[in-house]
């Protein structure tokens, strides 16, 4: 069956629900690619996600997995043309108006309006996430310490993620 | 404050696009080692470090005033970024340029380790490991919200729409265009213009 126009559906809409990053498209994701079309699993989703946010460039990249998956190379290819696509053509009108808009009041009311609500669009995007990744002491544990060390310390983020699969590994496996 | 510069006067040759001489490939060529270098998130930094420091094709003012269109926008502040930068350096051509390259060196990797976790993802021992990545996934998120929270938000009627976005979203589950509406219009409304020249202002 011929999915490239489900793929170009599901993902060109999500690409309008990331306000403040790909996060906060993540529960229509979850509902969209699990729920409704079954190209993926809710852990499957969640390993290719938490992978994804090693990866360098957009932190989104991980929709290419899920459109291979699903279609093949042309799968992935659609899926990028799609997500990245209505965004870019967005940014690019809205950049060159910004300037115009300078004295439009609204214009501040609404980015200081939009920060709020990306933030609460992050963390409930970040819940969903942490339904299906933390279960147990020891991933809260993994979980805590991530947030506390990067909170503290300045480091990169991809090292700790690479830790944290080192321990999963050794310690989470069953024996 | 980021957005206290906004009232710079629209000088007919403000002092960006005149000096910056940067080809296309120049444009690919740089956008391609951001997106192949930051690893783990934080591509803002990469992206300020590459561009404003190294290459002085945005001042540290411009690069504020894009980020902030970034984030307001829907779209990823990469590719969001790539875009602005890239326009404004030679047009939609440069957009092109920049937006594909920052995209690209991720997009391989993730297309590679798809074929991968598709392979070998079941094994309990890859299985376990990215229990553990999935884990600090979320630790990760946690903290840029905080971080974030940290920067952005103008005080306390924030946290306000920030738990009514999650309760919209992860309690009623209601889909999450509803509540970016919804709750933007009214934190939008909340944030409405109140100094009006000539005008009472409250505050």
């Amino acid at each position: 069956m011929n999915q490239l126009p489900a793929l170009v559906r599901v993902f060109a809409y999500l690409s309008l629900l990331t306000v403040g990053g790909g996060m906060a498209a993540f529960p229509e994701l979850k509902v969209l690619t699990v729920e409704v079309h079954h190209w993926l699993t809710f852990k499957q989703l969640i390993h290719l996600y938490s992978v994804g946010q090693m990866a360098p460039g957009p932190n989104m990249m991980m929709i290419v997995s899920i459109g291979e998956w699903v279609a093949g190379p042309m799968g992935a290819l659609v899926v990028v043309l799609a997500f990245f696509g209505p965004t870019a053509a967005l940014a690019l009108l809205v950049g060159r108006l910004w300037k115009r808009l300078e004295h439009w009041p609204w214009r501040d009311s609404i980015r200081k309006g939009l920060a709020p609500v990306s933030i609460g669009l992050l963390l409930a995007g970040c819940f969903t996430l942490a339904r299906g990744a933390i279960f147990g002491l020891e991933t809260a544990a993994v979980m805590v310490a991530t947030l506390l060390i990067l909170l503290q310390y300045e480091i990169n983020p991809a090292l700790l993620i690479l830790a944290a699969a080192i321990i999963g590994a050794f310690s989470f496996t069953p024996r | 404050m980021n957005s206290s510069g906004l009232n710079l006067k629209f000088a007919p040759d403000s002092p960006s696009p005149a000096p910056v001489n940067a080809s296309i490939l120049d444009i690919f060529i740089e956008f391609l080692i951001i997106g192949a270098t930051s690893f783990g998130g934080g591509v803002v930094a990469y992206l300020r470090n590459g561009l404003v420091v190294k290459r002085q094709w945005v001042t540290d003012k411009e690069f504020v005033e894009m980020l902030s269109i970034s984030q307001t926008l829907p779209g990823l502040n990469a590719t969001n970024m790539a875009i602005l930068v890239g326009d404004r350096l030679r047009g939609v051509l440069g957009a092109f340029a920049a937006i594909f390259a920052v995209c690209l060196p991720g997009g391989i990797l993730m297309y590679i380790a798809g074929l991968l976790y598709q392979e070998h993802g079941s094994r309990p021992v890859a299985n376990a490991a990215l229990q553990g990545v999935a884990a600090a996934a979320v630790g990760l998120i946690l903290a840029t919200g905080v971080q974030l929270g940290r920067k952005s938000l103008s005080g306390n009627t924030d946290l306000v729409f920030i738990v009514i976005t999650i309760i919209g979203v992860n309690r009623l589950h209601l889909s999450v265009p509803r509540v970016l509406i919804a709750v933007g219009i009214m934190a939008t409304i909340w944030y409405r213009p109140r100094s009006r020249p000539g005008g009472y202002s409250s505050q």
